[in-house]
C-alpha cells in the first residue's frame, strides 16, 4: 500500500480562467520512504495538487473528481474533523516563505508546542522535551525555542518549519518549494536536511519545485506537470536522461549548464564602464541609539568593455543590487568613481546627470512591477526618447522597430502591461531600456522571476542584442547556471566586497576564494549535465 | 466589476435617488422653503394647512412632514436642504482632496519638504475638526463658501497623510526607478507615474470625507455656527425643532432620517469601493475564506 495514492484528481477553476481545470485527471503515488518531485512551471497546478491533498483548497477551486488516499484512507470522503486530525499528524506541509509561514508574535518553541497540544495529550514537561528533541533533529540549538521568527535567518526559520511538520511523525511530508526563497548555500543545507530526515523516518515526501537543479539533487522519482496534466512520471534517471515527452525534453534543455560557454576574449575593445573604489555606506541615525553604519558596497573596482558581459554573482545581502543602483546613479555612491565613456557619473550634479543618464539603462528583476500598470507599453517605450527631445512620431517608429527586435508584435504597442505574460513584459522592459540607445545595459536579476523555458528565451534575446548592438552589459544574478551562460567575466560579491574577479571559465574551473568554492559546491544538480538531453 | 458589489449598488442607488430628489425638489409638490403662515403652525405630518405666497395670496397645502413653529413646510425644507448638504459634502471633499493630494505628493516625493509640511499637518490634526470649523466661520461671515472652507481644512491633513504614505510606497516601485533612469523629470514622474496609481485609495477616502463633511455641516448648523438660519439645511431644521422636540418630534425626525440615510449610503459606497478596488483586501478575503472553511 502506497503512503499516498492520487487517482484521477481533477480540480475545477472558476469560470473565466485561462483553462477550465486547474488539475485534470492526475494520478500518481508516493511510497513509504520515497521522495517524489512534482515539477512544473508556474501555473502548472503543482501547488493546487499539494493543497488538494492537505485539504487547503480555497473555496473558488472545487475538487470535482478523483480520489486521494493517505495510507489507504480516502481523504475526499473524510469529514472536516477527520481531515483536520490527519493534517499535522499523518500528513504535514512545509511552505515556501518561511517568514510568513511562522507566526511573528509566537516564539518558535511555542509554535512547535502548539502542534503537540492540538493533537496529543502529552503533559507539559514531555512536550517541552519533545520540542527540544525536534529542534535538535533539524540541527538547531534547543535555546532557539525561545526565539521569535524575526530573530532567525531564513534557513533557521525553514528548519523551524520543518520541525513543526515533523512534530507528530507524519507518514507524508509535502514540501511546497521550501528552498525557493533561500540563498543557494542555505538551500543546499536544507535539501540535505530534508533528505536525511526522510531516510531516518522513512517518510513519503512529495516535493513541489520548479527547479530542475533541485530535482536532480534529491529526487528518487519525478512527476512532470504541464497545464494541470501529468506529462510524465518515472524514476529520476529515466526522466532526466531519457525523457519520453517532448515537453520534458524542452524543460531539461532549457536549464542552463554550469559549464561556461566558450567566448572569444576581446581585450582590445574600448572600456565602457570603469568603477574605482566605489562604496556605498548606509548610515542609520537614531535620537536615542548609537549611529550605525552598513557597508553595502565597499571599494568595488571593475571594468566592462564594449560587447562584453560582466556578471556580478552573490547571495542576498551581498550588495550586488546596491552596486547596480550606484552605477545607474539611482542612488548616490558614498565614495569612488563610476566612469562611463570617460565621464564620472558619481560626481555629476542632478542637472548634468540628466544628459548622461541615457548612456546607462537598467532592466529590473520583477517584470510585473517594473512597468506602470496604468500606461500602455507604447507609452512606456517612448517615454525615454520623448524625455530627450525625440519627436513623438520618430519615437513611435523606433518603438515599433524595438518591438520587432524583442520578438513582439509592434501592433501590441497600445496594450497595457497586464495583457502580457511575465516573459513578454521582460522583453518590453528590454525594449524600453534600448530605446535610449545606451552604451551600458545594467540587468538586475532579469530572469530570476521567470519560468525556466521563458528564462532561456530571454537570455537568448539578451545575448543576441548584446552581439548585434555591441553593447556592454552588467549582469547581476544569484544563479551560477545563468552566469555561466551569459557572462564573459565574473565578479563574486560577499558582504559588499568583490572577493574574486576574473574570466568566467577560469572562475568555474579553478575558484580561488573559499566563498566562490562554497557557491559552486552548493549549486543544486551540479553533478548532472543539463542542456544535453 | 465595481458594480457587482452589493454595497456599491445599494449605496450608489440611494445616493442617485437623493440627488434626483434634490434636483427635482421644485416639481415634487414643494413650496418655497422660506414661506410661512401663522395659521399653519405646528401641524402634524399629513395635515392640510395654508401657505401665504410672496404676493400675499394664501393657498391650501398638504404638509407631508408637518410644519414648524413658524408654519413653514418641513417637507419642502428637507428637500431643499438636500441640495445644501450635497453641495457642501461634494465641494468640501473635492477641495480637501485637491489640497491634500498636492501637499501629500510634495511631502512624499521631495524629502526636504516632508518634515516641514507634515509638522504643519500634525498641528492642524491636533485641533478638533469642529473647533477649527467654528473658528473659521467665526472669523468670516457665515456663508456657503465659508462653511465649505471650514469643513475642508481639518480634512486636508488626513488626505495628505494618506497620499504621502502611498507615494512613499509607489516611489520604491521599479517602474518609478525605471522612469528616473529614463531621465523623466521629477514633476512628470509625480503626475504621470505616481498620481494615477493613488486614485483608487483616494476615491475611497474621498467618500469618507464626503460623509463626514455632510455630518459636520449638519453639526455646525445645529450648533448655530453654520449657515444662517434662513437657509434651509438639515442642521438648521433640527436646531429649530429641538426646543419642541417632545411635543413635535417630526421637526427633528425627518431631517435626521435624511441625514442618516445619506451618510449611510455614502459610507456603504465607500466600503464597497474599498472592497473592490483594494487588491490587498481582496487577497486577505480570499485567504480568510480558506480559514473559514477549515476552522
Amino acid at each position: 500500500m502506497s503512503t499516498l495514492e492520487v487517482a484521477n484528481l481533477t480540480v475545477r477553476l472558476p469560470p473565466g480562467g485561462d483553462r477550465a481545470q486547474a488539475v485534470s485527471g492526475v494520478s500518481f503515488g508516493v511510497e513509504r520512504g520515497e521522495l517524489l518531485c512534482l515539477v512544473g512551471e508556474s501555473g502548472s497546478g503543482k501547488t493546487v495538487i499539494a493543497h488538494a491533498i492537505m485539504g487547503l483548497l480555497p473555496k473558488t477551486l472545487a475538487l470535482t473528481a478523483g480520489s486521494l488516499r493517505l495510507e489507504g484512507e480516502e481523504l475526499t470522503q473524510a469529514s472536516a474533523a477527520r481531515r483536520r486530525r490527519l493534517r499535522g499528524s499523518r500528513m504535514a506541509m512545509i511552505f515556501q516563505e518561511p517568514m510568513t509561514a511562522l507566526n511573528p508574535v509566537m516564539s518558535c518553541g511555542a509554535q512547535i508546542d502548539e502542534v503537540l497540544r492540538a493533537h496529543t495529550r502529552l503533559p507539559q514537561a514531555e512536550r517541552r522535551a519533545r520540542t527540544a528533541a525536534l529542534l535538535g533533529e533539524v540541527a538547531l540549538a534547543a535555546e532557539l525555542a525561545g526565539a521569535y521568527p524575526h530573530q532567525l535567518s531564513g534557513g533557521q526559520r525553514q528548519r523551524v518549519g520543518i520541525a513543526i511538520a515533523l512534530a507528530l511523525e507524519p507518514a507524508l511530508l509535502i514540501a511546497d518549494e521550501p528552498t525557493t526563497a533561500l540563498d543557494v548555500t542555505t538551500q543546499a543545507q536544507i535539501l540535505r536536511l530534508i533528505v536525511e530526515l526522510q531516510r531516518r523516518h522513512g517518510m513519503a515526501v512529495l516535493f513541489v519545485t520548479h527547479d530542475f537543479g533541485v530535482v536532480a539533487e534529491i529526487a528518487q522519482r519525478i512527476a512532470v506537470l504541464r497545464d494541470g496534466r501529468l506529462v510524465e512520471v518515472g524514476a529520476k534517471r529515466d526522466v532526466l536522461e531519457r525523457p519520453q515527452h517532448e515537453y520534458t525534453r524542452m524543460l531539461i534543455r532549457a536549464v542552463p549548464t554550469l559549464k561556461p560557454r566558450e567566448r572569444a576574449a576581446r581585450a582590445e575593445a574600448p572600456v565602457v564602464l570603469a568603477t574605482r573604489a566605489l562604496s556605498k555606506t548606509y548610515v542609520e541615525r537614531g535620537w536615542l541609539r548609537a549611529r550605525r553604519e552598513v557597508q553595502a558596497a565597499s571599494d568595488v573596482t571593475l571594468e566592462v568593455r564594449k560587447g562584453q558581459t560582466l556578471g556580478i554573482v552573490g547571495e542576498s545581502g551581498s550588495g550586488k543590487t546596491t552596486l547596480a543602483r550606484c552605477i545607474a546613479r539611482l542612488i548616490e555612491p558614498t565614495r569612488g568613481e563610476v566612469r562611463v565613456g570617460g565621464v564620472d557619473l558619481a560626481r555629476l550634479k542632478r542637472r548634468e546627470l540628466r544628459a548622461v543618464r541615457r548612456r546607462v539603462q537598467m532592466v529590473f528583476q520583477d517584470p510585473y512591477r517594473s512597468l506602470n500598470p496604468r500606461r500602455s507599453v507604447g507609452e512606456a517605450i517612448i517615454e525615454g526618447p520623448l524625455n530627450y527631445g525625440v519627436p513623438r512620431s520618430e519615437a513611435l517608429s523606433r518603438a515599433r522597430r524595438l518591438m520587432e527586435l524583442v520578438r513582439l508584435d509592434p501592433a501590441a504597442l497600445g496594450r497595457y502591461p497586464h495583457q502580457f505574460s511575465g516573459g513578454q513584459r521582460q522583453r518590453i522592459c528590454i525594449a524600453r531600456a534600448l530605446a535610449l540607445e545606451p552604451e551600458l545595459l545594467v540587468a538586475d536579476e532579469p530572469v530570476s522571476a521567470l519560468d525556466v523555458s521563458v528564462q532561456a528565451q530571454v537570455l537568448a534575446l539578451l545575448e543576441e542584442i548584446r552581439t548585434r548592438l555591441d553593447l556592454a552589459m552588467l549582469f547581476i544574478t544569484h544563479d551560477l547556471r545563468v552566469a555561466a551562460q551569459v557572462c564573459d567575466q565574473l565578479a563574486v560579491m560577499q558582504a559588499g566586497r568583490i572577493v574574486e574577479y576574473g574570466p568566467t571559465a577560469r572562475l568555474f574551473a579553478e575558484p580561488q576564494h573559499p566563498y566562490t568554492q562554497a557557491l559552486l559546491a552548493a549549486a543544486p544538480g551540479r553533478n548532472f549535465a543539463f542542456a544535453t538531453a | 466589476m465595481v458594480w457587482r458589489n452589493w454595497s456599491v449598488r445599494i449605496g450608489g442607488a440611494a445616493l442617485i435617488a437623493l440627488v434626483l430628489l434634490a434636483i427635482a425638489a421644485p416639481w415634487l409638490g414643494t413650496v418655497d422653503p422660506t414661506l410661512f403662515d401663522a395659521a399653519s403652525r405646528d401641524l402634524r405630518p399629513g395635515e392640510v394647512g395654508s401657505v401665504t405666497m410672496l404676493d400675499g395670496e394664501t393657498v391650501a397645502h398638504r404638509f407631508l412632514m408637518g410644519s414648524d413653529s413658524y408654519g413653514r413646510d418641513i417637507y419642502s425644507r428637507v428637500l431643499y436642504g438636500t441640495r445644501v448638504s450635497f453641495a457642501v459634502g461634494l465641494v468640501a471633499a473635492l477641495a480637501a482632496l485637491a489640497l491634500g493630494i498636492a501637499a501629500g505628493l510634495v511631502a512624499g516625493y521631495i524629502r526636504w519638504a516632508d518634515g516641514l509640511l507634515m509638522r504643519v499637518m500634525d498641528g492642524i490634526m491636533a485641533i478638533p475638526a469642529i473647533l477649527i470649523a467654528i473658528a473659521v466661520v467665526a472669523l468670516w461671515r457665515a456663508s456657503l463658501a465659508t462653511v465649505i472652507v471650514a469643513i475642508a481644512i481639518p480634512e486636508i491633513p488626513r488626505v495628505t497623510r494618506l497620499v504621502r504614505a502611498l507615494v512613499l510606497t509607489i516611489r520604491e516601485e521599479p517602474y518609478v526607478e525605471a522612469a528616473v533612469s529614463l531621465g523623466t523629470p521629477t514633476m512628470k514622474i509625480m503626475l504621470g507615474h505616481i498620481l494615477p496609481n493613488t486614485v483608487a485609495p483616494l476615491l475611497v477616502q474621498g467618500t469618507y470625507i464626503c460623509a463626514f463633511a455632510i455630518l459636520l455641516e449638519a453639526i455646525l448648523s445645529f450648533l448655530g455656527v453654520g449657515l444662517p438660519p434662513d437657509i434651509p439645511t438639515w442642521g438648521n431644521i433640527m436646531a429649530e425643532g429641538r426646543v419642541q422636540f417632545v411635543a413635535y418630534p417630526h421637526n427633528v425626525f425627518f431631517p435626521g432620517l435624511f441625514l442618516a440615510v445619506t451618510v449611510l449610503a455614502v459610507n456603504m459606497l465607500g466600503d464597497g469601493l474599498r472592497d473592490t478596488l483594494d487588491p490587498k483586501l481582496a487577497e486577505a478575503r480570499a485567504s480568510a475564506q480558506v480559514l473559514d472553511e477549515h476552522a
